[in-house]
């Protein structure tokens, strides 16, 4: 098992710094100059160019300018933003806990919700519900999720008025964040109220990001079962007698989560990409839309820092994956 | 599953019942739904009207402000001011008793005076200002008003006596000073900041004279403030004032509606109809203080002749452009300034939209087969929201008169980069948005000849014109100023380098128990003086 | 990761195998949703291919009287205009079956271009071994890491926004996928005994790659692709949606949504139709790779 993790780290640190790289070359490569962006309309003559350029860093050869960086990234310093001037890092940090708040309900619906679902279509095989439900998996499968939120908007908040529009809680509510997770302070907080606020908050946006990852699981869950109930274990358990919900929870199930967990952590990467789209349309203060606005500023800090952090994220939760992966299948671990 | 929901939602209909709530109780609240994060709460380091919104029009006073709702300058940290003989010596007196915010990490020992109003602008002029380069350093503003030029020196004279010392007399000076760079800031705050070794709380967390002082500020989410109890104005209607931050101006409709703010900035033009006819909002509208037009390049043959530049003008249906372009939310504009701005000159004739004219007059110059380029800007602006179209509806009134022209755009940074070349080929759709309401400001930054290869984008030079922006710019008369300009206005439009398309319409749709909100010309939302009724 | 067994036993072909393109449409036209996917896809492909016959009106004229007319069967509505007008008086009905053509172009160019690009890094990667092997593959985990839509973004950015540099965008982006895919392929039937005989009695490296190995590696891809067809048509509409796809009047779907977001609350038929048609098209052509998958490689039977 150590060595197994060693091995795994081993080629995390040259992914790492191919992020750092990618990431930083990236940016640079996107015409417009953050500068000009600043200034708009109203422009800077050549020499305040020249000067601003100078306390960015920006006028440093590019080797120089990616030593800087990478030094800084070893520190924990991934510089500061063009636009704010506060350290990307800050940034990041205060609006991170809002996607992770919304990514880990969202994932949290999927399986909950996919995980039975798909069992009960396996083990129904071929029945109406069955067909109902693949049927609809692959519709949310399919589904634009931009287009979706619009709809979810308009029936609930603006036709049926059951849900807020946008935000994170009510803004009748105050409470200095602690952990940065709404529903964590809310409860903290003590106002009354407040937690079911957050709650009703959240609803929309959870449906709306969960909806794909629902769907995978779901079918990913059902083809897994369908295959582990044919095998001959299970045929055997059933012969011995045992009850159908005690061969289906533990023989069958622990073995179908296998490749279960495999797509889980996969779809940890597709709800970054979906956030982006999700936080746009519900004004959820995330890391994703602040990162659509910082490219399109062209702010070289906080575009490279923010996808650093993203990717090292995702490269984690992988990890992660690999070893609980590794822990549920003995094949895995006694290998190498 | 479903009882859950039922529960919260039956927690956020409580919770939008407003005043029921533990924090708001009795209390004022007004909520405005704010389109953006400030980039910081220093108005003197960032561009951004959104950051002016939450620092310098709630937090922050000037030595002169512009009365609410207008582009007329007057008293505010300054009591009264002089002006030497030549120009080149301005005196405040400043007013006493005004109380700095008390904070959770500063009390304030002593009222504002000269040494505030002196380290406020040593900060952004002086590079050797132990706060010069706190926070990246960089001063937009104050650069882009020519601030390092023509300041000289800030003096003290006593504790509410501040002389300010110029290099050549300069007219728009006391409007520069109402501008949001030009903001006070505590001199005491700073040096106590300075002394914990963290300066740069001045500009994250800060301390001001205003209305309004920053309770709390979560980026891209909220932003609070709570009234100032000690204004030195009488402290604001309001008690409490949230800037509720939502990108997306649909999802700010849909809030006002709910009840969820009182106030939105930029509706969708599409919302506009609905909005007049909708009970639970209030659109107040007028005319926003900028300008979009075309610019051609008066350098490059045959646009170096005024004949043709004339000719392209009288090709242009504006009135076409207003209703697909602005959906009604524009006038279209004659004058390089908008009328709201002093020495508009009403008495110009504009070009007359007369095709059949148009080609004898192109004819005439010897034009025939003539190809350029409409530059469309890929953003939108309250002066083009949408410039792709527009240079669509120029480029087919232009075909009708035998003009074959082609669209081109760039990425933002760049189209305002390769817009300013002297050789760039072809027309320009551009705007702006004035700053402090003197025609100063739009004239000579935008059509003199300094701007030549940067600003002005029509690279146009005209002596006639530059003598006439250049002695207004020195003389203080106002009256005299006016009559200069309104002759400069006429040369404009003679010479004709730009196309003027349009002035915009500013709406800001609000509840209708808000009492008292002004639109500010200058594209603020200033929040001193409303109110909420029962 | 055994075998599944195919999923209708009655289906499995008895004593003579038939050709394989006859076994292919057995197995395949057992699976009703398949089939219905192909009616939907051939009817789509029909209304792109003759969008000017079909088509009511232009997509792109504008009738400046008719602006937002609402669809037929709603106050205010008219048959000129069946599913109504948008904000500047373009039918919308109109604009959707033009729509249908961009969307068709995405998924072929998207398909076309990552499926080259795909094989042949992954061939060359599984080829080569080695460093050159360790470097292609290295550089497949690090866009694996960075979550896709925001590398599209940046990689638009770069290009500069428009409909075929979002395609291009896209491909690039799906090619970790079809580069491991092909990559784990060429190297099991590398170890195979055809290829080291054809080594043996001298093929070229090219030859070897191109005509030896390839054929045999290529269900998984052909599964991959259809996965990516519909894949790529959902994604070019969120770039689309997030204004850096397509450029208005262009009347592709996720640009028609991006344009319409504006009049969410005043006019839901500019937001809803395009969606639907996105939603449709897309879920036929799932329809259809899940029945091209089963018929064509019972192995992949999987997500």
């Amino acid at each position: 098992m150590f060595r197994f993790i060693i091995t795994r780290l081993g080629l995390v640190i040259p992914t790492f710094v191919g992020i750092t790289l990618l990431t930083f070359a990236m940016i640079r490569l996107v015409p417009g100059d953050p500068i000009e962006l600043l200034a708009g309309e109203r422009g800077v003559s050549p020499e305040r160019h020249a000067e601003l350029r100078a306390a960015y860093g920006l006028d440093k050869p590019m080797l120089e300018q990616y030593w800087i960086y990478a030094k800084g990234i070893l520190s924990g310093d991934l510089g500061k933003s063009i636009v704010t001037r506060q350290p990307v890092i800050d940034e990041f940090f205060t609006l991170f806990p809002a996607t992770v708040e919304l990514s880990f309900c969202a994932m949290l619906f999927a399986v909950m919700v996919g995980l039975p679902v798909g069992v009960l279509a396996a083990v129904k095989r071929g029945s109406v519900f069955d067909h109902t439900v693949m049927g609809t998996a692959l519709t949310g499968y399919s589904m634009p999720i931009f287009w979706w939120g619009l709809l979810l908007i308009i029936l609930f908040s603006g036709i049926l008025g059951w849900t807020p529009v946008s935000g994170r809680i009510s803004l009748l509510y105050y409470f200095e964040p602690v952990t940065g997770f709404m529903l964590v302070d809310s409860l903290l907080s003590g106002q009354d109220g407040a937690f079911s606020s957050a709650v009703s908050h959240l609803v929309l946006p959870t449906i709306v990001l969960g909806t794909i990852p629902l769907a995978v699981i779901a079918r990913q869950t059902r083809s897994a079962m369908l295959e582990v109930l044919g095998e001959d274990y299970v045929r055997t358990a059933r012969a011995k007698g045992l009850s159908p919900l005690r061969v289906i929870g533990i023989h069958a199930l622990r073995n179908a989560l296998i490749p279960v967990i495999t797509v889980i952590g996969l779809q940890v990467g597709v709800l970054f990409a979906g956030a982006v789209l999700t936080e746009t349309i519900f004004s959820w203060p995330g890391i994703g839309k602040w990162l659509i606005d910082s490219i399109s500023r062209r702010d070289y800090p906080s575009v490279q820092g923010g996808i650093l952090l993203i990717a090292t994220t995702v490269i984690l939760v992988n990890l992660l994956v690999d070893l609980v992966y590794g822990l549920v299948n003995p094949r895995i671990r006694h290998r190498r | 599953m479903s009882k859950f929901v039922k529960s919260s939602l039956i927690g956020a209909g409580v919770a939008l019942g407003l005043a029921l709530s533990p924090v708001a109780l009795a209390a004022k609240t007004l909520v405005f739904c704010s389109e953006g994060s400030p980039e910081g709460f220093n108005p003197s380091l960032y561009t951004a009207g959104t950051t002016f919104d939450a620092s310098s029009r709630q937090v922050y006073n000037r030595l002169v402000e512009f009365e609410r709702g207008t582009t007329v300058i007057g008293p505010a940290l300054a009591e009264s001011w002089d002006v030497s003989e030549d120009g080149l010596e301005y005196t405040f007196h400043l007013r006493k008793g005004v109380k700095f915010h008390t904070t959770d990490n500063f009390t304030p020992t002593r009222d504002m005076n000269a040494d505030d109003v002196v380290w406020s602008f040593m900060r952004q002029f002086d590079e050797n200002h132990p706060y010069h380069k706190v926070s990246g350093g960089s001063y937009e503003y104050f650069n882009g008003m020519s601030m390092p030029d023509l300041l000289k020196d800030v003096e003290k004279v006593d504790d509410y006596t501040v002389k300010f010392l110029l290099n050549r007399p300069e007219a728009p000076m006391i409007a520069n000073l109402g501008m949001d760079f030009a903001s006070i800031m505590s001199a005491e705050y700073a040096a106590k900041m300075q002394e914990a070794g963290t300066p740069e709380k001045v500009d994250l967390e800060p301390v001001g004279t205003g209305p309004f002082q920053v309770v709390a500020y979560q980026k891209d989410a909220v932003i609070r403030f709570k009234a100032h109890p000690d204004y030195w104005g009488g402290k604001a209607p309001l008690d409490n004032l949230v800037f509720a931050i939502t990108p997306d101006p649909s999802v700010r409709y849909q809030k006002l509606k709910a009840g969820e703010c009182h106030v939105m900035p930029y509706p969708n033009p599409a919302d506009i109809e609905a909005m007049r006819s909708d009970p639970d909002v209030n659109l107040l509208e007028q005319e926003g203080l900028n300008v979009g037009y075309l610019a051609y390049n008066s350098q490059m043959a045959p646009f170096d002749n005024a004949k043709v530049r004339k000719a392209l003008n009288m090709a242009i249906n504006k009135d076409a452009i207003i209703e697909a372009v602005f959906q009604g939310a524009g006038k279209v504009a004659k004058n390089p300034i908008p009328p709201t701005i002093w020495s508009y000159n009403d008495a110009t004739q504009d070009d007359p939209y007369d095709p059949e004219a148009a080609k004898a007059m192109l004819a005439e110059a010897g034009v025939s087969d003539l190809k350029t380029n409409i530059w469309a800007m890929p953003v939108q602006r309250p002066y083009n929201p949408n410039a792709r179209r527009m240079a669509e509806l120029i480029q087919a009134d232009w075909a009708a008169v035998g003009v074959t022209a082609d669209i081109v755009s760039y990425e933002w940074g760049e189209y305002l980069e390769r817009s300013k070349a002297t050789d760039r080929d072809g027309a320009v759709l551009l705007g702006w948005t004035g700053d402090n309401g003197d025609p100063d400001n739009f004239l000579a930054v935008l059509l003199g000849c300094d701007g030549v290869g940067g600003s002005n984008r029509a690279q146009w030079c005209h002596q006639p014109f530059e003598d006439l922006i250049q002695k207004a710019k020195v003389v203080s008369d106002r009256d005299e100023r006016t009559k200069l300009y309104q002759e400069a206005q006429l040369v404009f439009k003679e010479q004709a380098p730009w196309a003027t398309i349009a002035h915009s319409v500013v709406y800001k749709p609000v509840r209708p128990e808000v009492v008292d909100f002004r639109i500010d010309p200058f594209g603020g939302h200033v929040f001193y003086g409303v109110d909420l009724k029962e | 990761m055994a075998d599944a067994a195919p999923q209708d036993a009655a289906t499995t072909p008895t004593a003579a195998p038939p050709k394989p393109i006859v076994e292919f449409w057995l197995y395949f036209r057992e699976n009703h949703g398949a089939v219905a996917g192909l009616a939907v896809f051939v009817v789509i492909c029909f209304l792109a291919l003759f969008a000017e016959y079909i088509a009511p009106h232009s997509p792109t004229h504008q009738y400046r009287q008719f602006f937002l007319v609402p669809p037929f069967w709603e106050d205010g509505g008219t048959t000129t205009y069946l599913l109504g007008t948008d904000a500047v008086g373009r039918d919308i009905l109109s604009r959707l079956i033009y729509g249908a053509r961009y969307s068709l172009i995405i998924g072929i160019i998207v398909v076309t271009i990552s499926l080259t690009l795909g094989i042949a890094l992954g061939l060359f990667a599984a080829f080569s071994r080695g460093v050159v092997d360790i470097l292609v593959m290295r550089m497949m985990d690090i866009m694996l890491a960075l979550p896709s839509l925001l590398l599209a973004v940046v990689i638009v950015a770069i290009l500069g926004p428009g409909l075929f540099n979002a395609m291009l965008a896209i491909s690039i982006v799906y090619l970790p996928h079809l580069v491991r895919l092909t990559r784990a392929a060429a190297i099991s039937e590398l170890s195979k005994d055809y290829v080291t005989a054809s080594r043996v009695s001298g093929a070229g490296r090219v030859r070897l790659m191109v005509i030896t190995v390839l054929p045999n590696c290529m269900a998984p891809l052909i599964v991959q692709a259809t996965l990516s067809f519909s894949s790529a048509i959902l994604d070019a509409a969120a770039l689309g949606f997030l204004g850096m796809g397509a450029q208005p009047p262009t009347p592709e779907w996720g640009t028609m949504l991006a344009e319409a977001r504006e009049f969410v609350l005043r006019a839901w038929w500019v937001v809803t139709f395009p969606g639907l048609a996105i939603l449709i098209t897309v879920l036929a052509l799932n329809l259809l790779g899940d029945g091209l998958r089963d018929a064509l490689d019972p192995k992949l039977k999987r997500m």
